[in-house]
């Protein structure tokens, strides 16, 4: 199925946060490889030239890693995928309490309120 | 972004091109230059001059003025050895099964890969031995497809390939465009309507409104510096004329 992108922000940048994502989720392992661009290029429905783009940007950023006539690969370094781990979390709990903070709730009522979410709607 | 006239980057060339009809203007004044392996959309409301300008570079069309070049060569007739052009009208004989038309093709044109169009042929079901005139509309259009992305030209041109056509047709047109352009050697422009579901394919948009290329930038530069979508985008540069009162 074609993907669902907005408008506001370029694809390629979108598509760099959907693989960052994959990898935090494991769906991805350390030293897997990925599909060929062409082979995401449909499957996200993009330009190829964009999932090019998406490689550059993943190795500049130390997640993926090329090597020489075999194609990409996700990093096996423990500590660049643990870091990214960690921007995620800083990026979402930022985005939340910027939100949070911006409708009036107090730094208390926010905390409690995320406890009680959490025991109300446990981890499956 | 948009680029300076780079012939050597270039596969086609527009320099102060008008094409004039009789008792009217079609295109007046167009430069600009398409770079080699990038896909480009060519957006416009209907009657914008997108398909002169569409057929001009295919060599189908003499401009009145100005100069069009095709992979470094003025285009003319001729310039269909370096250009598939998908015409909006059906134009196969009805009488031929899907076979006979690949192998037409085949005779027709030395570059044609008939390899590659069976192939396409069988991801888009197409059965050979049907006859066009009892193919679906949606499978003509998949046969238009089929015929385009056979040849191995440097420039590909499409006009409105997913007019008409309902989502699920488009949607596998538009995966058989992405699996089957050889971006590396080639490089293809297609019209459309259907703005929004070609905006993740494109490399470039260009807007045409009353014969001229009202706006031309890559799609990327217009998410991130605009924050908008080429819909958004579209009407905001078609609008603006309105309101000058020209």
């Amino acid at each position: 199925m074609v993907e669902q992108f907005s408008s506001t922000q370029p694809i390629y940048m979108q598509l760099v946060q959907r693989v960052c994502r994959q990898i935090v989720r494991n769906e991805v392992q350390p030293g897997e490889k990925l599909p060929s661009v062409r082979d995401l290029a449909v499957q996200f429905g993009v330009n190829p030239n964009t999932v090019q783009r998406v490689n550059m940007e993943l190795e500049r950023m130390g997640i993926i890693e090329s090597r020489r006539g075999q194609g990409m690969f996700v990093t096996e370094d423990q500590p660049r995928l643990i870091m990214m781990r960690e921007q995620l979390k800083e990026e979402l709990v930022t985005r939340f309490a910027d939100e949070m903070r911006d409708v009036g709730f107090t730094d208390e009522e926010i905390v409690a309120s995320v406890r009680s979410h959490l025991e109300k709607s446990p981890d499956q | 972004m948009t680029g300076q006239p780079n012939s050597a980057d270039a596969v086609v060339v527009f320099e102060g091109v008008g094409k004039k009809f009789i008792g009217r203007t079609a295109v007046s004044n167009m430069s600009f230059t398409i770079p080699k392996g990038q896909i480009i959309g060519v957006i416009g409301i209907n009657g914008s001059g997108k398909s002169t300008v569409l057929k001009l570079m295919a060599g189908l069309q003499k401009p009145s003025g100005g100069r069009v070049l095709v992979n470094g060569q003025t285009a003319n007739r001729l310039s269909c050895r370096d250009v598939a052009f998908l015409p909006e009208q059906d134009v196969f004989y009805s009488a031929h099964t899907v076979r006979r038309t690949l192998d037409f093709y085949r005779v027709m044109f030395q570059d044609f890969n008939i390899a590659k169009a069976l192939s396409i042929a069988e991801s888009f079901e197409l059965d050979l031995d049907q006859r066009i005139a009892k193919l679906s509309k949606g499978n003509r259009a998949r046969l238009k497809i089929v015929l385009a992305l056979s040849r191995q030209t440097p420039l590909v041109v499409m006009d409105e390939p997913l007019s008409g056509l309902d989502p699920l047709v488009r949607e596998s047109i538009i995966k058989s465009l992405i699996a089957n352009v050889d971006m590396e050697r080639q490089t293809l422009v297609m019209s459309t309507h259907e703005v929004g579901e070609i905006e993740p394919l494109l490399d470039k948009v260009m807007l045409i409104h009353e014969g001229e290329v009202r706006g031309y930038e890559a799609v990327e530069d217009i998410q991130s510096e605009y924050g908008i979508g080429l819909v958004s985008w579209m009407r905001e540069l078609s609008g603006e004329r309105r309101r000058d009162g020209i």
